[in-house]
């Protein structure tokens, strides 16, 4: 077996790269398509060896301004998250561009086009635009490995953050990858550096000013950057494929013969030379993003360009990831003969595995509901979110992490009765916290209900930063009263007790807290094949 | 040679085990590969799929473009169905005809085999009975390999190696079960060949 090529999924490579370019830590909060990341370094036994830290921060805000610190010290760190966990991290993220880095800075943040696990696609070069930083989007896994490497030399010779922006499907296949030397870890090097770090007007005014200054800079080396390259062709049509955008394009030229002239951009800001040339050349000009029209939308202006073609004039759609099919019409291929998919074949969404608690904790809230005139139920994000199909229909809300327990609040103030919300012991560790203490300021009457699974297992079980007696400890110290923080067991044999306990905590007119603990029986499952395995 | 192969199943079934024999017997092989696999919300207990695709030359594309897939793979009837647009014209559909059942409106599995057929001419696998005699239901996923194995354009000795090389770790008894499914379904698959 040829041993110097790994197997890996896009989002282990990254973690590959980053270990190789010498990090000395991770900072991360799962999200689909990213959590692999720092699971494949928390696996890693060379990341072990050396010491990268790599356990899970409580939110993307947290492990971002973990990571600062740790590049304020001079070392080399990766910060990891998916797309939305980016707003989450965003006032950090955008003040450290001003602050800039010391130590390399990358934050590996992968965007889920089309929807898969994700609330949205916001497109994270939006981001990187917005930041004023390099972002970089490589189309394979060989790439992504490589361009860390690139990453960290690059954050650390314009002291700046950089992004490295990747999306499901690149995250989630996997390829052989070549590795490199590894680079040795930085020494602890931290510097007094006020006028950076200190963000009071007086700094970062100057400080703006300089990264603005920086921009053209950025250009001219996103102009010599390894991702960004001309592909010979020929003919009227051009094309500016992004990210990979740039593999359907290939894949799409390949199988229909077409010849045209390729631009592949995998650095940002783009490389304007490039571009020019290639718009010079061309008549008519194709862009493919996978994502927002980010750079069709900048490239066309605000008064158009009738040579540009792309998401916004229906050449490729406007929404969703890309695909070779799509890519090979817009440019203008025949499309295949198919067989189509036969009527009989019906949608098999996901669901609550059997036997899990929280089947169990839905089945009480449903029989309380019930009794109820009003029945809203405000719940989160995670594996209780499917709650909301049948056969529950549980719960009518779930918008962004924590705001189960604030759009609670505010529905209690309004005059709503009863106020009840769902939320998973790692969402209310990541931000409900701060939303109950809210609450509690404010006496409003809303009854929170913690599903309390001991582990984040929507995204395959990792750890949770508060559960068990924890979660008690949080609730009580944010001054929920003892009498009305209760626990119960989600389980059929304990449904009357539990009824009775929500029964009682929908009708107190103040906050209340019940916690539906039992433990996730997947992570369950894995503790006893982990343990039987060990025993052997 | 390329070949472009769609695993398709429910989320829990085990699809990616098939994955991980044929990648790392293309690996062995020296051939390239591109892999993508669901992760995520999907697989509890939803339709899952994998695009696989290896070649003697470079990849580009993770995913399959439609009418271009040599072998759909199916360890579940229904699941088989819902990718015949990825399926090439001289493509080949290999499926269990064990159903999962997790949703309402299954149709009768005579239904699904009767919407095959008609789209295509599918080789039908008893995955779960040839896994029990091979000695573990368990096994049924590496029984659909064997039975797409003359699909794959990888030799099965190959693919027994990857089979070796993954369940190693869970000692040779597991190893032995999955070695005997995946030839329980290599066999029918040949008789199959040499009778149509
Ligand atoms: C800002 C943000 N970060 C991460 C995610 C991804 N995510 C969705 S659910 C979830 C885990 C929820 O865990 P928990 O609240 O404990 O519920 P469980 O799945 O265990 O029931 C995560 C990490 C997200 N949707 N938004």
């Amino acid at each position: 077996m040829n041993s110097s090529r790994l197997l890996l999924l896009g989002a282990e490579a990254v973690a590959q790269g980053a270990i190789d370019a010498g990090i000395s830590g991770v900072y991360a909060y799962p999200g689909t398509p990213s959590t692999e990341i720092t699971e494949y370094i928390q696996r890693s036994a060379l990341a072990r060896e050396s010491g990268v830290r790599s356990s899970w921060s409580a939110n993307e805000k947290t492990a971002y301004e973990a990571a600062l610190g740790m590049a304020y010290a001079g070392k080399r760190s990766l910060v990891c998250m998916k797309h939305v966990g980016l707003n989450v991290a965003a006032d950090a993220f955008i003040n450290s561009a001003i602050t800039g880095v010391n130590g390399g800075l990358v934050l590996a943040v992968a965007d889920d086009p089309s929807m898969h696990s994700s609330q949205n696609e916001q497109d994270s070069r939006v981001y990187g635009r917005f930041a004023m930083v390099p972002v970089l989007e490589p189309s394979s896994q060989q790439e992504l490995y490589d361009a860390m490497f690139h990453a960290f030399e690059l954050s650390e010779s314009v002291k700046l953050p950089v992004i490295v922006r990747m999306t499901t499907r690149l995250s989630h296949s996997r390829a052989g990858v070549g590795r490199r030397d590894s680079v040795a870890q930085n020494p602890l090097h931290a510097e007094y550096a006020p006028e950076r770090f200190v963000l009071m007007p007086h700094n970062a005014r100057v400080q703006y000013r300089h990264l603005l200054e920086l921009q053209p800079k950025l250009e001219t080396l996103s102009e010599s950057s390894f991702l960004n390259r001309a592909v010979e062709g020929s003919g009227p049509l051009g094309v500016i494929a992004f990210g990979i955008g740039f593999n359907y394009v290939m894949e799409a030229r390949r199988m229909h013969g077409i010849e045209c002239r390729v631009l592949k951009v995998g650095q940002y800001p783009p490389p304007r030379r490039q571009i020019d040339e290639l718009f010079a050349a061309c008549d008519e000009v194709l862009v493919v993003e996978e994502g927002y029209p980010v750079y069709e939308e900048l490239f066309r202006g605000y008064f158009g360009s009738p040579k540009i073609r792309g998401r916004m004039d229906g050449a490729l759609p406007r929404d969703g990831e890309m695909t070779t099919d799509l890519v090979a019409s817009a440019l203008g291929a025949t499309p295949a003969e198919t067989t189509a998919v036969p009527e009989i074949v019906i949608n098999r969404p996901p669901e609550l595995c059997r036997g899990c608690g929280h089947r169990d904790m839905f089945e009480a809230i449903n029989t309380v509901m019930r009794e109820q005139a009003e029945h809203h139920v405000f719940s989160d994000i995670g594996c209780y979110t499917l709650g909301a199909l049948s056969p529950f229909s549980a719960i009518h809300t779930c918008v962004d992490m924590g705001a189960a327990i604030t759009m609670a609040k505010g529905a209690a103030d309004a005059g709503l009765r009863p106020a009840v919300c769902v939320i998973g012991d790692s969402t209310f560790a990541h931000s409900g916290m701060t939303g109950l203490l809210d609450a509690v300021n404010d006496r409003s009457p809303i009854t929170v209900i913690i599903a309390d699974n001991d582990t984040t297992a929507m995204t395959g079980g990792q750890c949770s930063s508060a559960s068990g007696s924890k979660l008690e400890r949080i609730c009580r110290g944010l001054g929920v009263e003892e009498a009305h923080l209760r626990s119960i067991t989600p389980l059929k044999q304990h449904l009357d007790e539990n009824i009775a306990v929500l029964r009682e905590e929908f009708a107190y007119d103040g906050v209340s807290v019940v916690i539906a603990r039992r433990e996730c029986i997947e992570t369950a499952a894995r503790k006893k094949r982990r343990s039987a395995a060990k025993g052997e | 040679m390329e070949k472009n192969i769609i695993l398709a199943g429910v989320g829990g079934q085990g699809i990616l085990s098939i994955a991980a024999v044929i990648d790392w017997a293309a690996l062995d092989a020296g051939l390239v590969i591109r892999q993508a696999e669901v992760h995520g919300m999907s697989q509890r207990g939803g339709a899952v799929q994998s695009h696989l695709r290896i070649s003697d030359r470079e990849l580009f594309a993770d995913l399959i473009a439609h009418g271009t897939a040599d072998l759909i793979l199916s360890v579940e009837p229904l699941e088989s169905l819902r990718y015949l647009p990825w399926l090439a014209p001289e493509g080949h559909v290999v499926t269990s005809t064990d159903p999962f059942v997790n949703v309402q409106g299954y149709p009768p599995v005579e239904r699904i085999i009767k919407a095959l057929r008609s789209a295509v001419n599918p080789l039908l696998v008893p995955a779960e009975q040839l896994a029990r005699e091979a000695g573990s239901v368990r096994a049924s996923n590496m029984v659909m390999l064997g039975a797409a194995a003359p699909f794959t354009g990888i030799e099965p000795e190959r693919l027994e190696a990857g089979i070796q090389a993954l369940f190693g770790a869970k000692g040779a008894q597991i190893v032995d079960i999955n070695i005997r499914a995946f030839r329980k379904g290599l066999t029918l698959s040949n008789a199959n060949q040499t009778t149509s």
